[in-house]
C-alpha cells in the first residue's frame, strides 16, 4: 500500500524533470563532420570538376546505386558526361569516398532527403555538384597529377621532376 | 423533481461532458508524456491541441469493417451501449445549484445502475466479435465488473447513511459542514479503487489487457464504432470523477469561485489522479485481481459499513 503512494509521488516527481524529446525540426541534431550522409561531388579550388570518371566508386558501391559516363572535354581532361546516383538504393556506406583518388565524391552531414515520388531521389549531375572543395580545400588533382592536359605539359605538376630524357645516359 | 431549465441543461451538460472526454485523450497523452520525460502531441495547432479532431478526422477515414464472422446485430449495437449508458448517468449529476438534468430522489441508485449496465456492452462487445481474444476479454470484464461492482455500491452506503438521501443534490448538501472525504475516507479508497475498476483503466484494463489480450473486447472493431469505446472510456472517468467530486468533495461547495468551476477544478484533479494512477502501477493478475475484490475490499467496505452505521447509531440518534 506504501509502496502504491510511494509510486504515484515518484511519477509525480517527473513532472519537474527535463524532457528528454529533443524537438527536432526546430532544434536540429548534431552531426559530425565526418556523418555519412547526402552524396556530393566537389570542385578544385579554381572550380573545375574534380571528378575524373574513373568508375571506381561505381565499381565500390556495393548496391550499384552509382551510373556514370566518361568522357574528355577539349583540354584533355576527363570528366563524367553524366553522373547518376540512386539515393533510394544508396546505404550510405561510403565505400565510394574511399575509392575515390581525386576526393572528388564525398559524403556530407546531411540526411534531410525526403521526397514525395521515389524518382525525385535519383539525383543527377547539377543536383550532386556543389560549388565548393567540400572536406579537402587545397586539393587540386590536375595541378598534382603527372598528367598531361592543355595548359599544363609533362613535370609541370606541382612538386614534380621534369621527365627524363630517355636517350640520354646521363642521369 | 425537476430542474429549472431541463433542456438548457441537457444540452450544456451534453457538449460540455463529450468535449471534455475528447479533449480527456489529448490531456491524458500530455500528462503520461510529462511523467515519461517527454512531450507527447505537441504539433497540430497549439500545444497539439488539436490532436483529437486529426484523431476523429483519422478513425472516421478508416475503413469500417464488420467481420464475416461477427453476429453482426450485437456487433454494431455494443459500442452504442457503453456510450448511452454513461451518458445516461451524467443526467443526474448535479453540477451546480440549478445545472442539474433530472434531480432523482434515487440517483446514486441510478447512477449505480447505469454503471452495471455499462458492462453488456463489454461482453456482448467480446461475444459478438467471434474471436477467442475478444471472448477472453469480454469475459474478464464481466467477473471484474460483477466483483468490483457489489464492494462499490457498499463502499457509497456510508455516505447515504451519513446523509440520509440516495439523492445527490441532497448529498451534496449535506457536506455543507464538512466533505464526506473526512468521516468516509475508506469508502473514498474503496471507491476510487472501484471506479478504477469500473471504467476499466489502467492498471485495471484487463479486458483490454493489450500485451496479452491483443485488444481485448476491442480487437475486432475498427473506425468509429473503435471510438465510441474509446470516447466511452474517457465519459466513464469523467463519470467517476464527478461523482468522487459530488460524493466526496462537496460538489459545488468551495469559496470564492463561482460553483461549476469549482465542481470542474475537483473533477479535472480526479481526472489526473486517474492518469498518474495510469502512468504509475502495473497491472495486476487476474486472479490477484478477484482475490483482492473478494477477500480484501468487499470486507473492508461491509466493515466501513457498519462502523458507520454504528457510530451513527451511537451518538446521532
Amino acid at each position: 500500500m506504501f509502496s502504491i503512494v510511494r509510486t504515484l509521488w515518484d511519477v509525480f516527481l517527473h513532472s519537474f524533470q527535463r524532457r528528454v524529446t529533443r524537438q527536432y525540426p526546430e532544434q536540429p541534431a548534431y552531426l559530425p563532420p565526418r556523418w555519412r550522409g547526402r552524396i556530393v561531388l566537389s570542385r578544385d579550388p579554381d572550380g573545375g570538376e574534380r571528378c575524373v570518371a574513373c568508375y571506381l566508386c561505381a565499381i565500390a558501391c556495393p548496391v550499384d546505386c552509382i551510373a556514370l559516363q566518361a568522357t574528355e572535354d577539349s583540354n584533355g581532361r576527363r570528366y563524367p558526361e553524366f553522373f547518376r546516383i540512386n539515393f533510394s538504393r544508396c546505404i550510405f556506406c561510403g565505400y565510394c569516398e574511399d575509392a575515390c583518388p581525386t576526393y572528388a565524391i564525398q559524403l556530407t552531414p546531411d540526411f534531410e532527403m525526403s521526397e514525395y515520388k521515389r524518382q525525385n531521389l535519383v539525383y543527377e549531375k547539377e543536383d550532386l555538384l556543389i560549388s565548393g572543395t567540400g572536406k579537402y580545400p587545397g586539393y587540386n588533382f590536375w595541378r598534382v597529377a603527372g598528367v598531361q592536359i592543355d595548359g599544363k605539359d609533362k613535370g609541370q605538376s606541382e612538386r614534380e621532376e621534369p621527365p627524363t630524357d630517355l636517350r640520354q645516359l646521363l642521369p | 423533481m425537476i430542474s429549472p431549465h431541463p433542456i438548457a441543461a441537457l444540452i450544456g451538460i451534453l457538449i460540455v461532458v463529450l468535449s471534455i472526454a475528447s479533449g480527456l485523450i489529448w490531456i491524458e497523452r500530455r500528462l503520461l508524456a510529462l511523467w515519461q520525460d517527454r512531450y507527447g502531441p505537441n504539433r497540430v495547432g497549439p500545444f497539439g491541441l488539436f490532436q483529437v479532431l486529426a484523431d476523429t478526422i483519422k478513425l472516421l477515414a478508416k475503413e469500417d469493417w464488420i467481420p464475416p464472422f461477427a453476429d453482426k446485430p450485437v456487433f454494431i449495437i455494443a459500442p452504442a451501449i457503453i456510450m448511452v449508458t454513461v451518458l445516461m448517468s451524467f443526467a443526474v449529476l448535479p453540477v451546480a445549484p440549478g445545472i442539474i438534468i433530472s434531480d432523482l430522489s434515487v440517483a446514486l441508485l441510478f447512477f449505480l445502475a447505469m454503471s452495471s449496465l455499462g458492462v453488456y456492452s463489454i461482453v456482448l462487445a467480446g461475444w459478438a466479435s467471434d474471436n477467442k481474444y475478444s471472448l477472453l476479454g469480454g469475459l474478464r470484464a464481466a467477473a471484474q465488473m460483477l466483483s468490483y461492482e457489489v464492494f462499490m455500491g457498499l463502499s457509497l452506503m456510508g455516505i447515504v447513511l451519513l446523509a440520509g438521501s440516495f439523492s445527490l443534490t441532497d448529498i451534496v448538501h449535506a457536506q455543507q459542514r464538512i466533505w464526506f472525504i473526512v468521516p468516509q475516507f475508506l469508502g473514498f479508497l474503496l471507491f476510487l479503487v472501484a471506479g478504477l475498476a469500473e471504467t476499466r483503466r489502467l492498471p485495471f484494463d484487463l479486458p483490454e489487457a493489450e500485451s496479452e489480450l491483443v485488444a481485448g473486447f476491442h480487437s475486432e472493431y475498427s473506425g468509429m464504432k473503435f471510438g465510441m469505446f474509446f470516447v466511452g472510456e474517457y465519459l466513464g472517468i469523467t463519470l467517476i470523477s464527478a461523482m468522487i467530486t459530488i460524493l466526496f468533495f462537496g460538489g459545488w461547495m468551495g469559496p470564492v469561485l463561482p460553483p461549476i468551476v469549482w465542481f470542474l477544478i475537483k473533477t479535472f484533479f480526479f481526472l489526473g489522479l486517474f492518469i498518474l494512477i495510469r502512468a504509475s502501477l502495473p497491472r495486476p493478475r487476474f486472479d490477484q485481481l478477484m482475490a483482492w475484490a473478494w477477500k480484501l475490499m468487499l470486507p473492508l467496505a461491509l466493515a466501513n459499513l457498519l462502523v458507520t452505521g454504528a457510530v451513527l447509531l451511537a451518538f446521532y440518534r
